[in-house]
Order: structure tokens, then C-alpha cells, then sequence
């Protein structure tokens, strides 16, 4: 993704405290940077995603707002196939940053944020139950909001919206066996 | 007591009505069919169970709350063992993880039991024709009464249990004859995946007919 | 087992002692379906004797499948999920989806629409904390608080009734303005709410803010440090009670915040009796906001302007102007409607349970590529074992009830 113009009304709000995003620049030069109606986005190549956060973590980005990922399956010139976004915020300055990561087929993998911010847990359990992203070093990953028996990562593009019948399959209750 | 004065039937022996024209009431005193007398203790007696998931449960909480109170319909005991409960409600949509529970409690509920499903998600998925939510529960257990609504009001919820006590009073029995067979639900079933009302005749529908010869298959086989 | 607790457990120095505990470990099972965690939560308790051990949360109950939805229905059409997400609070969320929609759409708000929002938030915000602290109080083994805070809602249901015909799931913004003005008629009644509610909330407190039995039950349980509630993502009432000064409405301003006086209540105890407090106090700072707001709400139109192609023109402008006419078929036809910029963004309100955002893509079409809702349930859920080691049984509901968790946006 390429830089774009500086249009927003709002970017002088964002320029007053970008502290935490100056930092990761200085430490990892020609890193692509977009701002959006006001918000900075970095895509940050997966191999060094580890060293970027524990740089951001340390540069008072103390809350991870969100991690979720979107499948650029059926976006228009996309190149990757999925891109994490992780959304940080640092409470005392409020200063905002989404990081943006993309990785492919067939194994996804990105390394665990849960060691610097212990909020990731959960969300990387998510994104791993819908997506299928592969998160290495995580504690605990599994299955977050599907049934442990189920084989499919819903929220991929290539699966349908009404399933693919899991939920018609359960046996039936009738009167005579209840 | 606004119990209908006895219609003689078969089971009575038919010198009964001799037997009244001797027999003096003391007050206080009615007689009635036990069926009856059954079905509405039963009916005044409704103890809910609130399978209560999503935005639903939140209208039954006021429904049981103080504006709407349920206690003036005397189905106001809430108790969440299904153990003490004879009216399931089900309020808010179920999904693929939450059906074997729905159904492990529903087993667990004594009989006689009624299930009420309250909203258009319990009832049919409503807007959520997703892969996770389960496009109705009376595809897996039985159903006696559906509430539409997203949510439906509190008044809806009332007259549900207000309709399902005439039900109790009308059709109850000890034998709990009155309950869908399972051949009739399995004819609703059918309905609903045909999507086709010609069919409603369970000799026409192939659903129904391939159940059936497998029945057969298997019971020649044995 | 890592065991974290404030008092030790037992005197287990040699490691041959800690493994014969283990052994008396109880588990038990906690839900999905029990009364007192109101919705479909789960939980796998390690229990010694009553004292919890370790405790796992499990969710998914009610995993419907909200995102993949928001992918298939058009910014105005997902709004009606978005009622059924956290549905103590729809009309924040709601709030919450158009807030994220229009920044992506970089759509500027008529002041009376802004004001009017703001004023929904508010009385959404009034309704969730009801809900919350009765739910507490109910818990807790205060039934006769509960009803006091239901009949308060049924008001706010009231209200909101007048004002968009449905009393619970509202469905009530649209893009770039709302789906009707509010009448005098609706003014009238927050004016009456404005007035009646603080004497009900006075009777609240008195019923409970002291009460020895609350007060025992709640005090030092499930303490959250500042530190922790910021490194787990906690936000809103619960970071706040923890000392956590954070609130977007008054950090990030967004609608019309930043016209009014308010405070942001704050505790540093971080149990569940802080909570409580934060949660009562944030309902006497959302009536400041309130009164402010009613009384000053700007003239104009509420949608923004048909030029700009983006609210549905009312009958009046499409049978009489030809802009209107156009704008409508416009927006009505499929290959038309918003211009939709290939983005991301993300915009976040300060909802009455935490920071509630929403990541969406946009790849020229009316529909999101992606539309993720950032849920502050889902890690206020995550804190839950960390909250309730060293705790008996009996505290899991009081924890349970304070972290006021909605299974529907803690599931989507």
C-alpha cells in the first residue's frame, strides 16, 4: 500500500502525539506508513513483527486495543491472503497506531503477542478459530468460539455464509424419546 | 373453581347418571373428570425453566420484573433446575455449541413438560441464517408454543403462557396423548425441508416415504 | 498449576504435599445454563474444599456468526444486528456501528444528529448500568434492588419507544443521520426521567451502598491492579475502577462531548465494590450530561444534506424536489448508493462496557469487506480467572456480575 496524501481535517489531532510511531520509524527505516482519516497504519513484515512490537510495547504503547485479521481473498489487488491488524493505543498520551501484517498460505504463521501484552491471549485464540492464523509461542491456542470438533475457520471468504450443514447435524428429540 | 360440569363418556359405566340422580352433592364439593382436574392444577401451576440465551432473555427478565409480573398468571416461579420445571422457555437464538445442552436439559425436565419457544431466532433463526445458529429448535426438540417477535414484547410472552394454559386446560391428560408423536413431528420436519405445503399428505412426501421404508427395511432384517 | 493468590492455600513448601492436594482438587462444572451467569457463559472451576484454585472460562455458546454477517448486509441493513450484539445497551451499539461507518465514509454529522446521539448514548449508557448493578444486587441476594432498577429501564424503554417505535432493539441510526427525529414529546419524558430518576437512584444507594451484606460480599473481591487492567485490555467501568483514568469521551472527544460538563468517576480499590460505585457514580454524571444535552439540542436538519448522497431523503423532498427524487433512486438502486473508499479504519465509542470499535474495510461496495467489532467482553471474560484465584465459590457470582459480561458481543 502506498503513502497517501495527507487529506484529512483531522491529521493535525494525530500529529500532536505520535511519540511511539517516531520511535518504530527510527528503528526500522522505509517501513510503509499510510494515515487515513487520521490514522497512522505500518505494515510491518511478518519477520519482524517480534521486534517491532517489543519496540512499540517499550515506547508506551501499553494497550492492545484489538488483534483480528481480514482474508483478502476476493479483494480487489490484494497480494496477500490475510492481514493481521493490531490496533495499539497508549493510555497516557492516546496516541493511536494500527500495525498491519501480511502473511499467506498455506501455513499462516505469526509470532504470539501474549509475552508483552497478556490481553493478545484471547484475541489470537479468535483470530486462530476463525482465520486459521498460526501463532507461535502462544500458551494456550485453541479453539475459541467453535466447538472443538469442528474443522473449518468460518471466517474465511471461502466459506459460506450458512455452513456447510454443521448445523443440521444433530440428532433429533421427539416426543415418544423425551 | 370454573370447572364444566362432567360430560358422561365411555369410561363411565352409563348407570352413572342414576347414580347422580340418587347421589346428593354436599357442598363444596365438585365433580369432575380427573383429566381435568389434572390439567388445571397443572395449568395454574406453570414452573418455568428460562433456557433464557440472548436479547430474549432480557424481555423475559422483564416480563418477570416489576411492570409486567408474571405472578398474576401463576407462572411466575422461575426456577433454574430443570429438575422442578415443567415449561421450558426458550428465549434467544441457539446455536451449534448450546443445542446439545438445550437437548441434555430438555431430557432432563420431568414429564408432563411444554416448551415455549419465545422469538424468531428460537423459532426459526431469524436474521441470523448463519453457518453457527440453528435454524429453528423444533427441528430438535419438541415445541408446543412459538412467540414471534425480535424480541417480542413482554405482553406477547404473556399471552403465549396465557395460550398455552387454555392448551393444557383443552387438550391435557394423564396419558399425555395430546403431545406431538413422532411421527408427527417428523411430518413437520419433512415440511420444512421440502418447503413444499403440497406435501403435507405423508404418503406424497418422499422424506417421510424413504423414513418409513428404512423403518420397514430394518424391522425385516430383525 | 500456577496458583497466584494473595493468601497462600495451603502449606505446600515441599513439592510432596503440593501433589497430594492436588489430588483433593475438586472440578466443577459452571454453566452454560445457570442463573447466575445470566447468559451462556462457562466456566471449569478447580475448587479445594470452597476456595477456588484456578478457574477456566470457556465461550462460544452463543457464537452466531455477527462478523460474517456484517459481511453480507449493507451498512444501514447491519445496524439490526448490531441491536442483538450487546443487547442491555442496543442503542450504544448502534451508536457505535454509524460512528465507525462514517468515518470510513469521512461523513461530517448535522449538530442536531450528533446532539441526539449523544443523548441516546447516555440514557443506553443509564440502562446498561441498571441492568448491571441490579444483576449484582440480585446475585448478591438483594432481589428488591433489582426491581427498583428494572422499573427504571422500563422509563428508558419507554422513551425509546416514543422516540423510534421499538422499545429494546431500537435499530435507530442510519448512515449520516437517524432513522427519525426526536419529537417534543420525547423531550417531555427524559425531562420527566431526568426528574424522577435521581430520587430512585437515591433509594438505590441507600438500599445498598451500605448494606453490610453487599458491602462483605463485595469488598477485596476480585481486585484488578492498574497494571493488570491495562496489560489485559481491560476498558470502561472496570479499568476505571482500577485506576485507569481512560475514558474516550473525554480523551478521544467524538459527537458532542466535548460541549458538556461532566466528570469521569474513578476508583483506585479495583473490586467489585469499586465497580459497583464507578457504575453508580457514571449514572449520575450521564444525568449531568443529559440535562445538558436536552435542554440545548440545535435546530436544524438531522440528516445530513441530499447533495451529499448519503441519508435517504425524506417523502416530502422526494415527491416536491428533483434532487430528492434523484437521491432517492440513487440510493435505492443497487449499482449506486454510498461511495465507499477501498480502506480500513477503525472508530471506537466509549459504550457503557468498554471501548466498542469497529475495524471495517471497505472495498467500494455498500457492503463491508470485513467488518470486525472489537468486543470489550471478550477480555474482560479473559480476566475472570485471574480475578477469582483465592476466591470462594460463592464470589464467582459477585465477580461474575461485575464484570457485567453480555454473551452476545462477548460471542458475536
Amino acid at each position: 500500500m502506498s503513502v497517501e496524501p495527507e487529506t484529512s481535517p483531522e491529521m493535525s489531532t494525530a500529529e500532536v502525539c505520535d511519540a511511539g510511531y517516531q520511535a518504530l520509524a527510527a528503528a526500522f527505516p522505509g517501513l510503509e506508513t499510510s494515515v487515513f482519516r487520521g490514522q497512522r497504519r505500518v505494515v510491518v513484515p511478518a519477520a519482524s513483527l517480534a521486534e517491532a512490537m517489543r519496540q512499540l510495547h517499550q515506547a508506551g504503547f501499553d494497550l492492545l486495543v484489538d488483534v483480528s485479521c481480514v482474508d483478502y481473498l476476493e479483494y480487489r489487488g490484494a497480494t496477500s491472503r490475510y492481514g493481521l491488524v493490531y490496533l495499539l493505543a497508549n493510555t497516557r498520551t492516546n496516541e493511536r497506531l494500527t500495525v498491519r501484517c501480511f502473511v499467506d498460505d498455506p501455513e499462516p504463521t505469526v509470532p504470539s503477542m501474549v509475552p508483552l501484552w497478556p490481553s493478545a491471549n484471547w484475541l489470537e485464540r479468535e483470530a486462530w478459530d476463525l482465520f486459521g492464523i498460526r501463532f507461535t509461542g502462544h500458551p494456550d491456542l485453541r479453539r475459541l468460539v467453535m466447538p472443538e470438533e469442528f474443522t473449518a475457520h468460518p471466517l474465511r471468504k471461502d466459506y459460506p455464509l450458512q455452513g456447510r450443514g454443521e448445523r443440521h447435524n444433530f440428532p433429533v428429540i421427539s416426543r415418544e424419546q423425551s | 373453581m370454573a370447572i364444566t360440569a362432567p360430560q358422561p363418556q365411555t369410561v363411565f359405566p352409563r348407570q352413572t347418571s342414576s347414580l347422580d340422580a340418587r347421589l346428593e352433592l354436599p357442598e363444596n364439593v365438585v365433580v369432575s373428570r380427573l383429566d381435568e382436574l389434572a390439567s388445571w392444577c397443572r395449568k395454574n401451576s406453570l414452573w418455568p425453566m428460562p433456557f433464557a440465551t440472548a436479547c430474549c432473555g432480557i424481555e423475559l427478565m422483564a416480563t418477570g420484573a416489576a411492570r409486567h409480573d408474571l405472578a398474576r398468571f401463576g407462572a411466575e416461579v422461575f426456577r433454574f433446575s430443570p429438575r422442578q420445571c415443567d415449561l421450558m422457555i426458550v428465549a434467544g437464538r441457539v446455536v451449534m455449541k448450546m443445542l446439545p445442552v438445550l437437548q441434555r436439559i430438555w431430557l432432563q425436565m420431568s414429564e408432563p413438560k411444554w416448551c415455549i419457544s419465545m422469538g424468531a431466532c428460537a423459532s426459526t433463526g431469524g436474521v441470523f441464517d448463519t453457518y453457527a445458529v440453528v435454524q429453528g429448535i423444533d427441528r430438535f426438540i419438541p415445541v408446543d408454543m412459538y412467540v414471534p417477535g425480535c424480541p417480542p414484547r413482554p405482553e406477547q410472552l404473556i399471552q403465549a403462557i396465557i395460550d398455552l394454559q387454555d392448551k393444557i386446560q383443552r387438550e391435557g391428560t394423564i396419558t399425555g396423548r395430546e403431545f406431538d408423536t413422532a411421527a408427527r413431528q417428523l411430518q413437520k420436519r419433512a415440511l420444512t425441508e421440502s418447503g413444499n405445503p403440497l406435501t403435507l399428505d405423508a404418503s406424497r412426501n418422499p422424506v417421510i416415504q424413504r423414513q418409513l421404508a428404512a423403518e420397514r427395511s430394518a424391522a425385516a432384517v430383525r | 498449576m500456577s496458583i497466584a493468590t494473595s493468601e497462600p492455600l495451603s502449606q505446600s513448601a515441599d513439592p510432596a504435599t503440593a501433589s497430594r492436594s492436588e489430588e483433593y482438587l475438586w472440578t466443577l462444572n459452571f454453566g452454560p445454563q445457570h442463573p447466575a451467569t445470566h447468559t451462556t457463559l462457562r466456566l471449569v472451576l478447580k475448587l479445594e474444599g470452597e476456595r477456588v484454585v484456578d478457574a477456566m472460562p470457556e465461550m462460544g455458546y452463543l457464537h452466531s456468526g455477527f462478523e460474517k454477517i456484517g459481511e453480507h448486509l449493507s451498512f444501514n441493513q447491519y445496524v439490526t444486528v448490531t441491536d442483538r450484539m450487546n443487547y442491555i445497551s442496543p442503542m450504544a451499539n448502534n451508536v457505535a456501528w454509524h460512528h465507525a461507518v462514517e468515518k470510513l465514509l469521512g461523513i461530517e454529522l448535522t449538530p442536531r444528529c450528533v446532539y441526539i446521539r449523544t443523548i441516546v448514548a447516555e440514557l443506553a449508557r443509564i440502562s446498561d448500568h441498571l441492568l448491571c448493578n441490579g444483576a449484582v444486587g440480585l446475585d448478591t441476594g438483594a432481589f428488591t434492588f433489582f426491581l427498583y432498577a428494572f422499573q427504571q429501564r422500563e422509563m428508558i424503554y419507554d422513551i425509546f419507544e416514543t422516540l423510534c417505535g421499538a422499545r429494546f432493539t431500537n435499530s435507530y441510526t442510519r448512515v449520516g443521520g437517524l432513522s427519525q427525529d426526536i419529537t417534543p414529546l420525547v423531550v417531555e419524558k427524559i425531562r420527566a426521567f431526568l426528574k424522577t430518576f435521581p430520587k430512585t437512584l437515591a433509594d438505590m444507594e441507600r438500599l445498598l451502598t451500605r448494606n453490610r451484606i453487599f458491602v462483605d460480599r463485595t469488598k477485596g473481591v476480585g481486585v484488578l491492579s492498574k497494571a493488570d487492567a491495562t496489560a489485559r485490555g481491560a476498558t470502561g467501568p472496570i479499568a476505571r475502577a482500577s485506576g485507569v483514568t481512560r475514558d474516550l469521551r473525554k480523551d478521544e472527544p467524538y459527537l458532542a462531548y466535548n460541549d458538556f460538563e461532566f466528570d469521569v468517576p474513578c476508583a483506585t480499590a479495583g473490586d467489585c465494590y469499586a465497580r459497583y460505585l464507578v457504575r453508580m457514580d457514571e449514572m449520575r454524571e450521564s444525568l449531568r450530561i443529559l440535562s445538558q444535552a436536552v435542554e440545548n439540542i440545535p435546530a436544524g436538519p438531522v440528516d445530513v444534506g441530499i447533495d451529499q448522497r448519503i441519508a435517504r431523503p425524506d417523502k416530502k423532498q422526494v415527491y416536491s424536489t428533483i434532487e430528492g427524487t434523484i437521491s432517492h433512486f440513487e440510493l435505492s438502486m443497487s449499482n449506486r448508493g454510498f461511495e465507499v473508499p477501498c480502506e480500513e479504519s477503525y472508530a471506537a465509542i466509549e459504550a457503557p462496557n468498554g471501548e466498542l470499535g469497529f475495524y471495517l474495510v471497505g472495498d467500494g461496495n455498500e457492503t463491508a469487506y470485513r467488518a470486525r467489532c472489537r468486543p470489550p467482553s471478550v477480555l474482560h471474560f479473559a480476566l475472570f480467572p485471574h480475578l477469582i484465584r483465592g476466591h470462594t465459590l460463592s464470589d464467582i457470582v459477585a465477580v461474575l456480575g461485575s464484570l457485567n459480561i453480555i454473551a452476545a458481543e462477548l460471542d458475536r
